[in-house]
């Protein structure tokens, strides 16, 4: 009999190897691949929407949706790395902000070059992280009310060094607005700005997935005990997630200037939220230790569609926010499904 | 035994609050020794190895290794010693998978400008020797290197912690209730291990409540009861039931056993 051959199984290791259910299958996809579900939601809502309106999907509107997306698709690469940590980060949206300010100030009102003002910037975009990143990692002070003290800071620097005035495109030079600089590939149309943000999203990749310091990036979120007794400086880690994504920052302040032709305080004042959901909608834990930057790229694509596929179905703006809602719960609540039940088998 | 020990301590105190979990407490490791420590729950075993391996700084108490005098302050410091540890709690990051938990914090760089400029990991080389260090320890379950340690079962996951101490460790490994979730043949094949890294002239401190697989492997046995060292025997001088008595209280400690130090001798 053929069922005989199986004969030096256990029962209870027989039972181990037990086909999975289709659901533990999906579990366990989802679980190895933590990118696969933004992606799905991403091809969905790009079908729904190319059926509701067939601009959609043409090279003028991908490209439009592409130069939406830089300023907060930019930002949210600083902003995974903190997640990844387990923290969270409410003051990148303002420091972006004060970094634009400072640079566009430096620029427009003293007539510095661009790039030392720029210089100056990646400076205060670093000092601001290290801010951050001593009351987290030093004094452990919890991450969501460090970075909440902390934007108010930045916005009320950036607010008192403005005093309410924005400083146009014409003073601001070549070489802030140069994000702003379109250029065309076949039907499509890039800025500086976009390719600066997909840099972005390259480069932190790779020192995510192929360095040690992003290992304990990983090992630091996942679990800080585990990490500090396997020899992990954990501290210095927080410090330099931490102090690099101030320096990020920077390079999204450059393409936020780029973006409106000018430095304001005015601009962007919910991107700091969409960085958030861009992240958490691409399968990135807020727990910590799980997900990568691809995902964290396609949710924040898969927001700048919806925003930009709800318009173009003429569905009004607080629809459009209600959807982003649903879509956060939706993606938080699969997280702690993938998270629970430890993946047997 | 003329040689210095490996590993020496002495007066080690550690509060917490107002908890004294540690009491003054001495210890001597040799070279090529198994030296295991017994006692209650609670009694102080893993905070004694903490403060032992830099995972806590005591609060009083000095300790040497190989006759000079350390002070670890963090576990890296004890790694350089040549020290690892399998914790109580394990200490592996459960969203990583086996190859990288191996080598947290010491991860190999590719060779050339890849490792030496853009500090380029060796993924390929820790993942084969990852794999070569699991199979040593002969768990068979434990196949896919890649596999991310929060799916691993218990067992699986002391098996992997086992396995980087034993890679890693050059002078001491120090295994906190290490088999407490292994089968009887996993358990079997951890105290393969242990031996072998006895012979191969390294220190090995063991914890365990299974007596049994005490007094089949160690030289002499630290009896720990309320944050104090009462006694060190041997499995020659006194039977499990009678180590027992003693870490409970029963029966009154004897004298400590083991030719320690010159000072401890008569
Ligand atoms: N981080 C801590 N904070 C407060 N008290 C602690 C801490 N760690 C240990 N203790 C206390 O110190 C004492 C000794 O604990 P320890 O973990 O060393 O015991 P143990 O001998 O390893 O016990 P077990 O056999 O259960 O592992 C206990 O009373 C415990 O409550
Ligand atoms: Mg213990």
């Amino acid at each position: 009999m053929a069922t005989t051959i199986n004969t030096e199984l256990s029962a209870a290791e027989a039972f181990k190897t037990r086909p999975l259910t289709p659901l533990q299958r999906v579990h366990r996809i989802l679980h190895l691949h933590p990118e696969i579900s933004p992606m799905i939601a991403l091809v969905i809502a790009m079908l729904v929407f190319q059926l509701a309106n067939e601009r959609f999907l043409s090279p003028g509107n991908i490209s439009l949706i592409l130069q939406q997306v830089a300023v907060v698709g930019s930002l949210a690469v600083a902003q995974t790395l903190v997640i990844l940590t387990g923290g969270i980060d409410l003051s990148v949206g303002a420091l972006m902000i004060l970094v634009s300010m400072v640079m566009g100030s430096l620029v427009g009102l003293t007539g510095l070059p661009g790039p030392i003002a720029f210089a100056i910037g990646i400076l205060v975009g670093l000092l601001a992280g290290l801010l951050n990143g001593v009351l987290v990692s030093v004094l452990r002070l919890p991450p969501f009310i460090t970075t909440l003290g902390t934007l108010s800071i930045f916005l009320a620097l950036a607010l008192l060094m403005s005093n309410g005035v924005a400083i146009q495109g014409e003073k601001l030079g070549g070489f802030l607005l140069w994000t702003a600089v379109a250029f065309s590939v076949g039907p499509f149309n890039f800025t500086v700005g976009v390719i600066l943000m997909l840099l972005m999203y390259v480069g932190m990749g790779f020192v995510l997935h192929q360095t040690g310091w992003g290992r304990h990036v990983y090992a630091v979120g996942s679990d800080p005990l585990a990490a500090r007794l396997s020899g992990i400086n954990t501290r210095r880690v927080l410090m330099s997630v931490y102090a690099v994504a101030g320096v990020l920052v920077t390079l999204s302040a450059w393409i936020l200037i780029g973006r409106n032709n000018a430095a304001t305080t005015s601009a962007a004042v919910d991107v700091n939220l969409d960085s958030i959901t861009a992240v958490v909608i691409g399968g990135t834990s807020l727990f910590g230790g799980r997900g990568a930057l691809l995902g964290t790229f396609l949710g924040a694509i898969t927001v700048a569609v919806f925003r930009n596929g709800l318009s173009l179905a003429r569905v009004d703006v607080l629809y459009q926010t209600l959807a982003i809602g649903i879509l956060i719960l939706f993606a938080v609540a699969l997280d702690q499904w993938i998270r629970r039940a430890g993946v047997k088998g | 035994m003329t040689a210095e020990p490996i590993l020496r301590a002495r007066g080690i105190v550690k509060t917490y609050g107002a908890v004294v979990a540690l009491d003054g407490v001495d210890l001597d490791l040799n070279a090529g020794e198994i030296l295991a420590v017994i006692g209650d729950n609670g009694a102080g075993k893993s905070t004694l190895i903490k403060c032992l391996t830099g995972a806590e700084i005591p609060d009083v108490g000095n300790l040497e290794v190989a006759g000079s005098e350390v002070h670890f302050r963090r576990p890296q410091d004890a790694h350089a010693a040549g020290i690892e540890t399998v914790y109580q709690t394990l200490s592996l990051a459960p969203d990583l998978d086996i190859a990288s938990n191996m080598f947290l914090g010491r991860e190999i760089r590719r060779r050339g400008p890849l490792g030496g400029v853009l500090r380029m990991l060796d993924h390929k080389r820790m993942r084969q020797l990852a794999a070569e260090n699991v199979s040593k320890l002969g768990i068979r379950t434990l196949q896919d290197i890649t596999q991310v340690v929060e799916t691993l079962s218990g067992g699986q996951r002391q098996a992997v912690a086992i396995a980087r101490a034993v890679a890693f460790g050059s002078r001491i490994v120090v295994l906190d209730e290490p088999t407490a979730a292994l089968g009887v043949r996993e358990t079997a094949q951890v105290l393969d291990v242990v031996t072998g890294l006895r012979e191969a002239g390294l220190g090995v401190i063991l914890i365990s409540h299974n007596m049994p697989n005490v007094f089949q492997v160690a030289d002499r046995i630290h009896i720990q009861r309320l944050g104090r060292r009462i006694a060190t025997i041997s499995p020659e001088s006194h039977t499990p039931a009678e180590a027992v008595a003693i870490m409970t209280g029963a029966t009154s400690a004897p004298a400590h056993v083991g030719a320690l130090s010159k000072e401890d001798r008569p």
